[in-house]
Formats: structure tokens, C-alpha cells, sequence
């Protein structure tokens, strides 16, 4: 029943908060109203969401966030530093190639938008069956470093998180 | 206001310029389009979080109370940008780029938007 009416804890629990930050302000109301979106939204997209993400240890999301939201300062300062100092023949592009261990479809959206946000780095393109990311790197004379990188530092934590 | 908060204030707001800037300045730079990509997904992102951090300092500073709307304009960007950024890279794939062009995929199919996905698996593990 309760399965029923809350199929996805996760998302139901998110829309509450998110309700709750954007009226920007703490009532009852405003509290049973965002628990009611909590309640509808998730039964009307339901039919999207055939299969529910194993989060198996949230914790280690916090973690995560908190490294990625580091590596995009880090990023930020990278590339900006690259844009100014490096003459344009210079600047070494070239694609990676990442195989890819982790499996669910939450987890490779995750990993690809890390992966874009974080240093010199643009994920592009899966293959078609989803075993490997094409990722395009700004500038790197290591390539190989670069892709192991993506695998401990990122796809390591995510498979601990989803899987 | 204490001038130590005016000096944060003012701090993150000029920070967040000249990445604005350097961000726009790469577009200029750069010459091919996938790295041109590089240079708003990211130099942009810290110029918008500077001046949304600047916004939350200020409200705080004023009313006493923390405003979250900041921090949400900043998960909502950070959730689209590489959306966008993976958009405009397949687009450009797509009418720029030949197979030929790309490194091999080391997995049992090849690219997406040049190889069908493999039958045996419907809707599992593929995102696209």
C-alpha cells in the first residue's frame, strides 16, 4: 500500500525540499502542499521511471557531491588558465575512450555529468551499448592518466553509491 | 553592513566576472567547436555560482535570513549545463564528424549516433 502510493521515497522526499526552498519560506502550509506534489508527482511519472536506482549507501553521495563540487572550482581555474596562458597551437585536444564498469542508466547520467563538469573534460557520446564513454579532453599529453582518473577518482565512488 | 561583508560581496562578484569574461573570451579563442564547448560549460559556472554567492551573502547581511533560492539556481545549473553541453557535442557529431573520425569504442558496438544499439538489450544500461 504504502509502496503503492510512494514508488519512488527518493524523488517524493526531494520534491518536498525543493518545494519548500523555492516558496522560500517554512509554514504548514507550505509544508503539506509540497508533500502533496510529493505525493502526485512521482503516481503521474511513475511510467517513466520503470526502474528504481539501487542507492544502496547515501552517505557516500554526500561525499560525492562534495568532491565533484570541488573538482568544479578546480575546473573552473584550469581552464580559465588555459583559455589565457596557452598559445592555440599549444593546446592538445584529443579524445578518450572510457569503458565503462557501471551498468544502471542513473549512474552512467551521473558519471557523464560529472565528467563534463570537472577539469578540461567533455563527455560527448556512449556507445550504443552502453559498455563505453567518448569523452573530449581540452588539453592533455596523457591521455591514459586522464581516463584513469575518471575511473578510480569518479566511477569507483559511483559504483560503491549505486550498485 | 560591516565592511568586512562588502569586501566579500564585492570579492565574489569580481571573481565571477572575470570568469564570465574569460569564459566569453574563450569563445573567441578557441577555434574548433568542440573546444570552444569547454569554455562556457565551465568558466561560466563559476562566474554565475560567484555572483549567486555574493546575492546569498548580501540577503543574509540584510535580512538575517538565508535565502536557499541561490542554492537552488545553482543545483538547477549545475544539472543542465552538462545536459546542454552534451547536446550541442552530438549535434555537432552528427553533421560534422564521421565514424571514421573518432577512436574506437573498445566495446562490443560502436558509437550511438552511428550504430544501433544491440537488440538483446531494451531500455537496460543504454541511456540514449
Amino acid at each position: 500500500m504504502l509502496k503503492r502510493l510512494i514508488p519512488h521515497p527518493f524523488l517524493s522526499l526531494t520534491l518536498v525540499f525543493v518545494w519548500l526552498a523555492l516558496v522560500n519560506k517554512f509554514t504548514l502550509g507550505n509544508l503539506l502542499l509540497g508533500m502533496l506534489f510529493g505525493i502526485i508527482i512521482p503516481m503521474l511519472t511513475a511510467p517513466y521511471w520503470p526502474d528504481r536506482p539501487k542507492i544502496r549507501r547515501p552517505l557516500k553521495g554526500f561525499e560525492y557531491v562534495l568532491i565533484v563540487l570541488w573538482d568544479i572550482v578546480v575546473a573552473n581555474i584550469q581552464v580559465a588558465a588555459i583559455i589565457l596562458f596557452k598559445r592555440e597551437k599549444n593546446i592538445h585536444s584529443q579524445w578518450i575512450v572510457v569503458p565503462l564498469d557501471v551498468t544502471s542508466a542513473e549512474a552512467i547520467t551521473v558519471l557523464a555529468g560529472t565528467i563534463t563538469m570537472t577539469p578540461g573534460t567533455v563527455s560527448a557520446m556512449l556507445s550504443a551499448d552502453g559498455g563505453s564513454i567518448l569523452v573530449h579532453c581540452l588539453h592533455t599529453d596523457d591521455p591514459d592518466s586522464v581516463r584513469d582518473e575518471i575511473k578510480t577518482r569518479y566511477e569507483r565512488r559511483l559504483k560503491e553509491i549505486f550498485q | 553592513m560591516s565592511t568586512i561583508v562588502e569586501a566579500l560581496i564585492a570579492l565574489s562578484l569580481v571573481v565571477s566576472g572575470i570568469f564570465g569574461l574569460v569564459g566569453s573570451y574563450g569563445l573567441v579563442k578557441l577555434t574548433n567547436t568542440l573546444q570552444r564547448l569547454h569554455a562556457p560549460t565551465k568558466a561560466t559556472t563559476l562566474g554565475v555560482g560567484g555572483v549567486l554567492v555574493a546575492s546569498m551573502i548580501y540577503f543574509y547581511a540584510k535580512t538575517g535570513y538565508l535565502s536557499i533560492h541561490e542554492l537552488l539556481i545553482s543545483v538547477f545549473l549545475l544539472l543542465t549545463a552538462p545536459i546542454t553541453a552534451n547536446f550541442i557535442a552530438k549535434t555537432y557529431m552528427a553533421t560534422s564528424l564521421k565514424d571514421s573520425d573518432l577512436p574506437d569504442s573498445q566495446s562490443s558496438s560502436g558509437w550511438s549516433i552511428y550504430d544501433e544499439p544491440p537488440a538483446s538489450r531494451p531500455g537496460s544500461g543504454s541511456v540514449q
